[in-house]
């Protein structure tokens, strides 16, 4: 195969994932762009930097010598359209820079949803390494910010709160929902976030939406207030985190198909030839099974990036993500999820929630009612084997046989204590009861 | 400001201890300057009740500060404000605190007349404060190493609280806490001074921590030793055996079993101290790829530097009528030991080894050829032109001393906890190398899970970069690995699980991250 130059926007998991798996199956030339950062780091992890656990250099998993070495080209520009005839991007430098394929990784941005005051200074979203450095100017301690307020009840704003938190900086979370995450979590679960956030001696404010942010004289923040109550709150920092959406404002003059994100079909090609969207950014034109048509997940960008990586080196392939599974941590409580869960049951399903009287620790699965085929778990504060619930999903087995086998699929740290027991106890009960 | 420099020192934050951990620090700390006072002999009277206050001064103050530190707080893992902190991000206070135990390590080995030791006479200073504990406990009165002893033990045991407040969500690590905790106060310190107690004209037995290995205890076999072994009988005698069996039997079966994690992080006194008194410098370890190359260099000439010493030290007193074993049968059946395990390694596990292979195939390879030609060059008592006693003092100065004491503990502020353990320790090499080569134990990690964080290669102080192998899904082997089980503690997304399992398909050098379909994922390993 002639030697191509395959150029990738966006330095993050997707398009890392990408560069690094095209490089194992061929020689072919590659540029990684990214005005973010020089060096590919973990996103997952900016908040352990402001928490203190870690340092920047501890996020980038690669050594800096690792690029060379493998032959990636790194360019550190902003990229301000896409050419497509010409086969060549405009960047912001004036710089024109060709490409022979054009890889779109170019991830997400902090939803705004227009409220008054949102471009305020000391308003932020936290997605970006520049988010971050603008968190540590507006919110350093507790004397410079006498008050945080998050709005969105979802996991970066739990993320914020902690991250807050740890320098003891006030926070008031504001969530429209009657209870944390409660779109995705059942209320089980979702309650108990609820007091473990609290806890935390966080200001949960449930049910409640943000009206406006007001500024102070200079254009800082100074204060929101809620709608519901007219409530107004005074503040030194805001964090919008009601999610994410595609970062592709800059794609709109290109002729490239979009809709919330770039459009794409199974095999991530766009509708022009030759170009191809992975990770956050991308939007399948289909939804896959229960997945959502844009998956703004960690995990799945990766999966795109392995995919296309085949696909670009003469084996096309369709991006078939296996089951469904997620993780997160919510202040201390570790959550994990494999198959579907939803906050209500769908049609035909039931479910099973155990949880430990410290009410720290909880499973909750769902499974149809008719045949027992298991749906989903979620589980928190109890570590669960990917694996075993992998195979358990493919060999759609019933719920009976993964209460019963449960301890197979414990992978929690020797010595600690295991619930089995109790969880099988308790779905006995129930089954006898209903 | 930019986060490339280190947001994390420029971020202002709430670095100030509070009034409550200023007090108890203050406490703990004045208990310490008793300690120096006397130093300077200024005479404290009654020296009972003043080492007692000392030492419960010292115990009392790390108690309180580690309760208002981390009791106030929800279980789980707290390493907030690590990074701003001066002492534990090599600021300020971190290089005054080297200084200090650096200064102390010198002092304690190389000048201990300065703390008061009198080798004639009454002692003075320190370890005449420290008399009356040891008449207490052993008869006799304290030398440095007894100084030495109570505050390591002070250090793990007081520390060692520390810990189990800050980890006590984690049962793994309250009770490996709990182990080293035992085994430095009870093998450690006051079985080996109990046992002096015994001692007496006619019957006197070597000290003897049971848990402290040869080659980590480079001295077990020298001449005094095996002499005073022999003439205490068949306890003597026990102990040797003891000796002998635990480095070629015992260390390997429980390696084996569990990885070397249950004697470097369960057991071990080097491990008890890094583990508790430098858990707050856990982080501080180097994980480059260069520190990586240096560590397998270091840790292997070391094993083959201790094998040679010891052998010659050995072969220099066997080689007269007075034992039943010769020397030519000693070394000859020490070559053939080596090159018996240089074989079986070389023929069945081939596969298993990479780099370690080299490393250990030059160090055996030196070591048997400087036994023959130690043998047939009539050179009774020289290796390599040095004396054995040469060689064994030469060891002990540079790494029995200056390594493990003045550069491993001195610079925890500095470099992390385990550089001794990591670049130095002989003990370590060999069951790393047991480790790597059949052990059961592995580090796995849970399918497609790793977020590539960090935390993990963050907070591993042997310097292993964990998340090179967890964001591939492969299992963790690495020879280094003591098995602290903190990468799995920290890990947000429970990726990490320590596990002794069968021995096959342990080492699993293909991508397995779940997630994806099954196709692809063979198409992966496949090109890989």
């Amino acid at each position: 195969m002639k030697q191509e130059h395959i150029v990738i926007i966006g330095n993050g998991i997707s398009g890392v994932t990408l560069a690094r798996h095209i490089r194992k199956l061929s020689n072919q030339r590659i540029t990684l762009i990214s005005s973010e950062s020089e060096h590919f780091f973990s996103r997952t992890a900016l908040m352990y930097v402001y928490m203190g656990h870690m340092k920047w250099n501890h996020l980038k998993p690669y050594e800096d010598g690792f690029w060379k070495k493998n032959k990636i080209d790194i360019k550190q520009a902003y990229v301000s359209a896409v050419d497509h005839k010409n086969k060549e991007l405009q960047l912001e430098s004036g710089e024109a820079f060709p490409y022979d394929k054009l890889v779109i990784a170019c991830g997400s941005k902090s939803n705004k949803f227009g409220w008054p005051g949102q471009d305020l200074k000391g308003v932020l979203g936290l997605y970006s390494k520049q988010d971050l450095e603008s968190l540590e100017v507006h919110a350093p301690n507790k004397e410079a910010c006498k008050r945080a307020v998050i709005v969105g009840g979802g996991l970066i704003g739990i993320e914020l709160a902690e991250m807050l938190a740890t320098r003891n900086i006030p926070v008031t979370l504001l969530v429209r929902e009657s209870h944390f995450w409660n779109n995705v979590l059942p209320d089980e679960e979702a309650k108990l976030i609820d007091r473990h956030i609290r806890e935390h001696h966080i200001d949960l404010r449930l049910e409640t939406n943000l009206e406006e942010i007001s500024a102070d004289d200079i254009g800082r923040v100074k204060a929101i207030k809620i709608k519901e109550t007219g409530e107004v709150l005074e503040c030194d920092f805001v964090g919008l985190t009601p999610g994410v959406l595609p970062n592709i404002d800059f794609l709109k003059s290109s002729g490239i198909e979009l809709n919330r994100g770039v459009l794409v079909n199974r095999n991530l090609e766009t509708s022009v030839e030759g170009v191809y969207a992975i990770g956050d950014c991308a939007e399948q034109r289909q939804p896959i099974g229960n997945r959502p048509s844009i998956e703004a997940v960690w995990y799945t960008g990766r999966m795109m990036g392995e995919t296309l990586a085949q696909t670009l080196c003469g084996n096309p392939r369709e991006y078939k993500p296996g089951h469904w599974f997620n993780s997160a941590k919510f202040f201390d409580i570790e959550y994990q999820t494999y198959g579907w869960v939803f906050n209500q049951p769908k049609e035909g399903q039931t479910d099973f929630y155990w949880e430990h009287t410290d009410g720290k620790k909880c499973i909750h699965i769902q499974y149809e009612i008719e045949s027992g085929i298991f749906k989903g778990i979620n589980t928190f504060g109890i570590r669960l084997r990917h694996e075993v619930f992998d195979r358990w999903l493919t060999e759609k087995a019933t719920v009976d046989e993964v209460i019963k086998n449960l301890k197979s699929a414990n992978f929690d740290p020797e010595f600690f204590k295991s619930y089995e027991k109790e969880i099988q106890n308790k779905f006995q009960h129930t089954l006898k009861t209903t | 400001m930019s986060v490339d420099v280190n947001m994390s020192v420029t971020g202002n934050s709430p670095e100030a201890l509070n009034v409550q951990q200023k007090l108890s620090s203050a406490l703990g700390l004045l208990g310490v300057s008793i300690m120096v006072l006397s130093g300077f002999n200024i005479q404290f009277q009654p020296k009972i009740v003043w080492v007692s206050l000392s030492l419960i001064m010292v115990f009392a103050g790390i108690f309180w500060y580690s309760k208002v530190s981390y009791g106030h707080m929800t279980e789980g893992i707290k390493n907030d404000r690590v990074y701003f902190k001066s002492l534990t991000n090599r600021g300020f206070w971190a290089y005054i605190l080297g200084l200090v135990l650096t200064g102390f390590y010198i002092v304690l080995y190389f000048y201990p007349s300065w703390i008061g030791l009198s080798s004639d006479g009454e002692n003075t200073g320190v370890v005449a404060l420290f008399d009356p504990l040891s008449q207490a406990i052993s008869g006799n009165a304290a030398s440095q190493w007894f100084v030495y002893g109570t505050l390591y033990t002070t250090a793990i045991v007081g520390f060692g609280i520390k810990f189990l407040w800050k980890y006590r969500h984690n049962r793994y690590q309250r009770l490996r806490t709990f182990s080293v905790m035992f085994f430095q106060l009870g093998f450690a310190f006051l079985i080996p001074e109990l046992m002096s107690r015994l001692n007496g004209d006619n019957f006197s037995l070597p000290y003897y921590n049971f848990v402290n290995i040869w080659p980590l205890n480079y001295y077990n076999f020298e001449q005094y030793r095996v002499d005073q072994y022999i003439n205490a009988g068949n306890v003597g005698i026990g102990l040797l055996i003891f000796g002998v069996l635990s480095i070629l039997i015992i260390t390997p079966i429980l390696t084996y079993k569990y990885g070397k994690r249950w004697y470097c992080s369960w057991v071990c006194g080097c491990g008890g101290l890094a583990e508790t008194a430098g858990d707050s410098f856990r982080h501080l370890s180097d994980k480059s790829q260069s520190s990586w190359k240096l560590e397998r260099w270091l840790v292997h000439i070391v094993v083959v530097f201790v094998v040679i010493m010891t052998t010659a030290v050995v072969y220099s007193y066997l080689n007269t009528d007075k034992y039943w074993l010769s020397g030519s049968a000693f070394l000859i059946s020490v070559a053939s030991l080596l090159t018996i395990v240089f074989t079986w390694t070389m023929v069945y596990k081939r596969e298993e080894l990479q780099n370690d292979a080299k490393y250990a195939a030059i160090g055996f390879f030196v070591v048997i050829l400087s036994l023959l030609g130690l043998h047939f060059s009539g050179l009774i008592d020289k290796v390599f032109l040095f004396e054995a006693e040469t060689l064994r003092s030469t060891y002990g100065f540079v790494i029995g001393a200056i390594f493990s004491g003045v550069v491993g503990v001195g610079f925890y502020p500095i470099f992390g906890n385990r550089v001794w353990c990591r670049f130095g320790c002989p003990m370590a090499a060999i069951l790393g190398f047991q480790q790597r080569l059949f052990s059961k134990f592995r580090i796995t990690t849970n399918g497609g899970q790793c977020i590539s964080c960090g935390n993990c290669t963050t907070y591993c102080e042997m310097g292993i970069d964990v998340r090179a192998y967890a964001q591939k899904g492969e299992n963790i082997v690495r020879s280094s690995c003591v098995g602290c089980g903190i990468c799995a503690s920290v890990c947000p997304r429970g990726v990490l699980k320590l596990e002794n399992d069968t021995p096959v398909g342990r080492i699993n050098s293909k991508e397995i991250l779940l997630g994806n379909d099954v196709d692809l994922m063979d198409l992966v390993n496949q090109n890989k």
